[in-house]
């Protein structure tokens, strides 16, 4: 990798301040992306600034309704918590699935919607949950955040400090992985509060997007049965060596459906 | 029976060091001084090389130097050796053209090597890389075998890049078989490019001795004296005399690590010309990009069969992807070694083949884990169900009627190949049993009623392997002898030291070479120690691959370790005033026949470093080196059986099943055979399900260029495997042994397709089997 200069604050002031005061400086959370990156030296950044010891970005809590999950909170811990598995366990197996142990023992929830990696699962636990992302300056509904292909709301040098996900009344997610780097082809979270039901899809397009047919399908009949097929439009999904848009696209309603049965519909 | 006896599950005395971080490989190895090499790598598929511009490299911090081709031209440093000679149907010799370790005209495929620049450091000579400055002119590249052939020339010596144009067998003998059939049945397929991927990847290190002008090089080999060979003889002409090659501890190689390559090469050329240790590390994009990839062929196979569905004649037209380059052995692979076999279990009477080899812009291709055996037994499984299937015969059936049947031994294939013993009969009933093969219509019928559609597949594989024939080999083009050897050397308190010149990089020969060892001369595991990999300690030896190890290394320490027996018998009878005649050797003692009279092992030992008393015509010492040259290939032979359930809604197939039975004739650790079992069948999975090396036909860029697209098999996707062995001893080598690394390669991707095929109903599909493939299909079967 190339050289660059190292901060690790224990503040989120000192982080700040460190990230305004560098050239060309990048946050790093986990180290999950960034650090191959560096390796491979696709990225060179003047400064990083790791948030690895800033006490206040640590920490899961309920709190109106709500599990707040702070931004450096570890997918091993979100996976293993009595909290997120009493409260939301779709979301602590939607963390327990993501990478291998090693990522998830680094990689961090507010890394990986920083990132938005196309492929990530937790955007779409975020908009399938109608999750709430919590930056240093204001919270930015999850449906908001997510704005392209490793593009977000995230305005320059903005920290994001939490997110706090509205308790679901059922939910759960599904992945299919790519076989190859187990990220996923499609992964659907599907989330049933009240009236409402959320069908969020990672993997297919170029950024997580909320699947409208199958919302409305179930919306009226929340159970495997009623999903259809989904909405979305084949020319804007990925197509690759692994799996062709047409296949992926297939595979949103199969997702959804597995989603539905785990979730008790 | 002692701990370490012939036959027993010994666990492996080599992976206390490896599991506790206490191996030594190349990288782990610092010289004093070294530089770090970083090569400036080709990002064209095919393009020539106008200029290098190193001023901006030169005079980045740390750099030390920056060489391109001319610079070795300059020291006469020559091509990169194909080592077999393959004779074409004209009579003319296969094209072999110049493959010079840094490029001097052109380069042919991505990843190929430009420059190379050392540095103080690692970092410092990336630095330096990433500022030199090629001028490429673009050329157009083909990346496909069935376009090479009047595609872009890559050669001068090969303009319509053909390498060869080969034949084997008695075509009209295959003619007159197929005009007088029954039924024919006919089957076009793919042997999809495979990266090898062993867990270490490739390294170097190179150290000149001005004292001495001499050199030192570790490389990642699993065969140094081989390497010595080539370096030596044809690429550096530095004498043997003045090359030490250290192979150490080794983290797998699959054939990948055979070759000589562009990178050692120019380590060991550069350390004298810079007066430093020049070091290289290989890292994982490099090994997906420069690593000689296995398979990749392009097939038509056509089987004949007469009203009972006995084979008469097999005919086979293949087109085989060599890369831009004949690496070191490239050209015996897809011909020696793969339409030899295409005789399989079979008694098929005519057999014909030919072997188109091609040029592309690709990485070139050379042996890997099967090689040529698991290319001729795919053709050969995947049709011989298709047969089935057409003629509605029972998969086992259809075999069991053309097996060579045990009486028929030894049996001369229309291929060339004597098989000297096998039973394959057997193999195919045990797994039969193994996997309850009646059971399986109620199985599918319950997998139906879920659902799911399931499917079995069988493979009824052979392989030539312990290679080989000296005479035989030489015969058919190679460069060089197929032997072994083997030194054992008693020290004066007992204790023994093997020096082989198998090498072992996974294999366990630790343990299983000491087992022999223990067992032939009575002496205590612990006092056995197995010293391999260095051309400074043992004598010129040929190395590890084609499932060679235990079948020819093992009998050359037979054969040292008999010589140790009779020299022992000379000193315990004159020790114990007894005739040489009358001494019997048995679980390390020397008794004077019918008495109680003996010496042990120890004693006889010691005596032979401290002669007071001793033979006056003898030698002192006991250290004894053999050469085994084998007298044929050996056959290790079985059944493999799997059972998949598809999910057609995802297209997911789950490996629910695996039975293996193999002959591996006589079984040293069964643990470790088995072990080999479960590794081998794991890359065939590999093969068949998730792995597949794709280049753009396009750009020519590799498009599985790392983990994230080129899919490896893990844990997860493997069933709990049940292996059973039956035995049959090979009939030639002085340990009945056979080989056993290889099969589970060659066996498994046809068993899997048999068994994928099977649950859609359809004759065929392309490796590797992926989701998405395999729900198209069964979408299509459900709409019929």
């Amino acid at each position: 990798m190339h050289d660059f200069g190292y901060h690790r604050p224990t503040t989120l002031a000192d982080a700040a301040a460190a990230l305004e005061s560098a050239e060309d400086g990048k946050l790093m959370a986990g180290g999950q992306t960034m650090i191959p990156t560096l390796k491979q030296r696709l990225a060179q950044p003047s400064d990083i600034v790791d948030l690895g010891a800033v006490e206040a970005l640590t920490g899961i809590r309920e709190e109106g309704g709500a599990l707040a999950i702070g931004a450096m909170t570890t997918h091993a811990e979100v996976a293993a918590s009595d909290l997120v598995k009493a409260r939301i366990p779709a979301l602590a197996n939607l963390a327990g699935g993501i990478g291998d142990p090693q990522v998830r023992h680094r990689g961090t929830i507010g890394g990986s919607i920083a990132n938005n990696d196309p492929a990530a699962d937790y955007p779409a636990g975020c908009v399938g949950l109608g999750a709430t992302i919590h930056t240093g300056k204001r919270q930015i509904a999850a449906d908001d955040f997510f704005t392209g292909l490793f593009e977000t709301a995230l305005e320059e040098n903005e920290i994001v400090t939490a997110v706090s996900f509205p308790l679901p009344g059922q939910a759960a997610y599904a992945k299919f992985p790519n076989p190859a780097s187990r990220y996923a082809i499609v992964g659907v979270m599907v989330a049933q509060t009240g009236d409402s039901v959320r069908v969020a899809v990672t993997g297919a397009g170029p950024c997580v997007f909320r699947d409208r047919a199958i919302e409305a399908a179930l919306s009226s009949n929340f159970s495997a049965s009623a999903v259809g097929t989904s909405s979305a439009d084949e020319s804007a999904l990925n197509s690759d060596i692994h799996a062709s848009a047409e296949y992926r696209k297939h595979l949103i309603g199969v997702m959804a459906k597995r989603a539905v049965a785990a979730a008790g519909g | 029976m002692p701990d370490g006896s012939v036959g027993q599950a010994v666990k492996r005395r080599e992976d206390r060091r490896f599991l506790t971080g206490k191996g030594r490989y190349v990288d782990d190895i610092h010289r004093p001084g070294e530089l770090t090499a970083v090569f400036v790598r080709s990002p064209h598929a095919h393009a020539t090389v106008k200029s290098v511009h190193i001023d901006a490299a030169m005079a980045s911090p740390g750099v030390i130097d920056v060489f391109v081709g001319a610079d070795m031209e300059q020291d006469s440093i020559g091509s990169l050796p194909c080592g077999w000679t393959v004779t074409d149907r004209h009579g003319e010799p296969h094209k072999s053209p110049p493959h010079f370790p840094l490029v001097r005209d052109k380069a042919r495929y991505v990843g190929d090597h430009i420059a190379v620049v050392l540095a103080e450091t690692l970092e410092q000579a990336r630095d330096g890389a990433e500022l030199v400055e090629v001028d490429y002119d673009e050329l157009p590249a083909n990346v496909e075998i069935v376009k090479a052939v009047g595609g872009p020339p890559l050669h001068e010596e090969a303009p319509d890049n053909l390498c060869y144009d080969w034949v084997l067998g008695d075509e009209a003998a295959v003619d007159e078989a197929f005009a007088k059939a029954h039924h024919i049945t006919k089957l076009d397929l793919v042997n999809n490019r495979l990266i090898p991927n062993p867990m270490e990847p490739r390294a170097a290190i190179a150290e000149y001795d001005g004292g001495l002008d001499s050199y030192t090089l570790w490389s990642t080999s699993q065969n140094p004296h081989l390497l010595r060979l080539i370096l030596s003889a044809f690429v550096t002409g530095i004498p043997e005399t003045k090359l030490r090659i250290i192979a150490p501890d080794i983290g797998g190689g699959f054939g990948s690590k055979i070759y000589c390559y562009a990178e050692e090469t120019v380590c060991l050329w550069a350390s004298k010309r810079v007066g430093r240790p020049v070091r290289w590390t290989s890292d994982r994009s490099e090994s997906f990009l420069a690593d000689a990839h296995g398979r990749d062929h392009v097939t038509h196979v056509e089987l004949a069969m007469n009203e009972t569905g006995e084979f008469i004649g097999l005919k086979v037209a293949t087109r085989a992807n060599m890369g831009a380059y004949l690496s070191s052995f490239a050209s015996s692979i897809p011909t020696y070694f793969y339409a030899t076999l295409l005789a399989g279990q079979y008694r098929t009477p005519a057999i014909f083949c030919n072997v188109k080899a091609v040029f592309t812009n690709t990485a070139p291709v050379d042996a890997y884990r099967g090689a040529g055996r698991s290319e001729a037994t795919y053709p050969l499984e995947r049709i011989v169900e298709v047969a089935a299937r057409e003629l509605g015969m029972d998969p086992a059936e259809i075999r069991r009627k053309n097996f060579i049947r045990p009486d028929q031994f030894p049996y001369n294939t229309p291929v060339a190949l004597t098989y000297d013993i096998g039973n394959y009969e057997a193999s195919l009933d045990e797994a039969m049993r193994m996997i309850n093969y009646r059971g399986f219509s109620g199985r599918k019928a319950e997998s139906q009623a879920r659902g799911k559609l399931r499917g079995i597949g069988f493979s009824a594989y052979i392989e030539a392997c312990g290679i080989a024939p000296s005479s035989v080999v030489g015969s058919l083009g190679a460069g060089v002898g197929m032997w072994e050897t083997a030194q054992v050397r008693f020290n004066a308190t007992g204790t023994v030291s093997v020096l082989t010149g198998s090498h072992a990089h996974g294999q366990g020969h630790e343990t299983t070479f000491s087992q022999i060892v223990s067992d032939t001369l009575g002496v205590p595991m612990e006092n056995v120690e197995i010293v391999h990999g260095d051309t400074g300690q043992i004598p010129m030896a040929m190395g590890t691959y084609g499932s060679r190890s235990l079948a020819v290394g093992g009998s050359a320490i037979m054969r040292a370790c008999g010589k140790i027996i009779d020299k022992g018998k000379k000193i315990a009878a004159h020790l114990l005033e007894a005739s040489v005649e009358d001494i019997e050797f048995k679980d390390g003692n020397f008794t004077v026949a019918g008495t109680d009279r003996s010496k042990s092992m120890a004693e006889v030992a010691f005596t032979a470093y401290v002669p007071h008393n001793y033979p006056e015509d003898l030698e002192p010492g006991l250290d004894e080196t053999a050469f085994y040259d084998p007298l044929n290939f050996t056959y290790p032979a079985g059944t493999h059986i799997c059972e998949v359930e598809i999910d057609p809604e995802t297209g997911v197939t789950e490996i629910l099943d695996w039975v293996a039975v193999d002959d591996f004739g006589k079984v040293i650790n069964p643990l470790i055979v088995e072990g080999q079992v479960h590794g081998g069948v794991a890359q065939g999975v590999g093969q068949a399900m998730l792995e597949h090396g794709i280049y753009d036909s396009g750009s020519g860029q590799l498009l599985t260029g790392s983990y994230m697209d080129y899919c490896m098999p893990r844990a997860d996707d493997l069933p709990s495997f049940k292996v059973g062995m039956i035995e049959t001893a090979c009939a030639h080598n002085p340990l009945g042994v056979k080989g056993c690394g290889e099969v589970g390669a060659i066996a498994a991707p046809p068993a899997l397709i048999n068994a994928i095929t099977d649950a859609l109903g359809i004759m065929h599909l392309e490796m590797p089997a992926t989701p998405e493939k395999v729900w198209r299909l069964a979408q299509t079967a459900a709409a019929e």
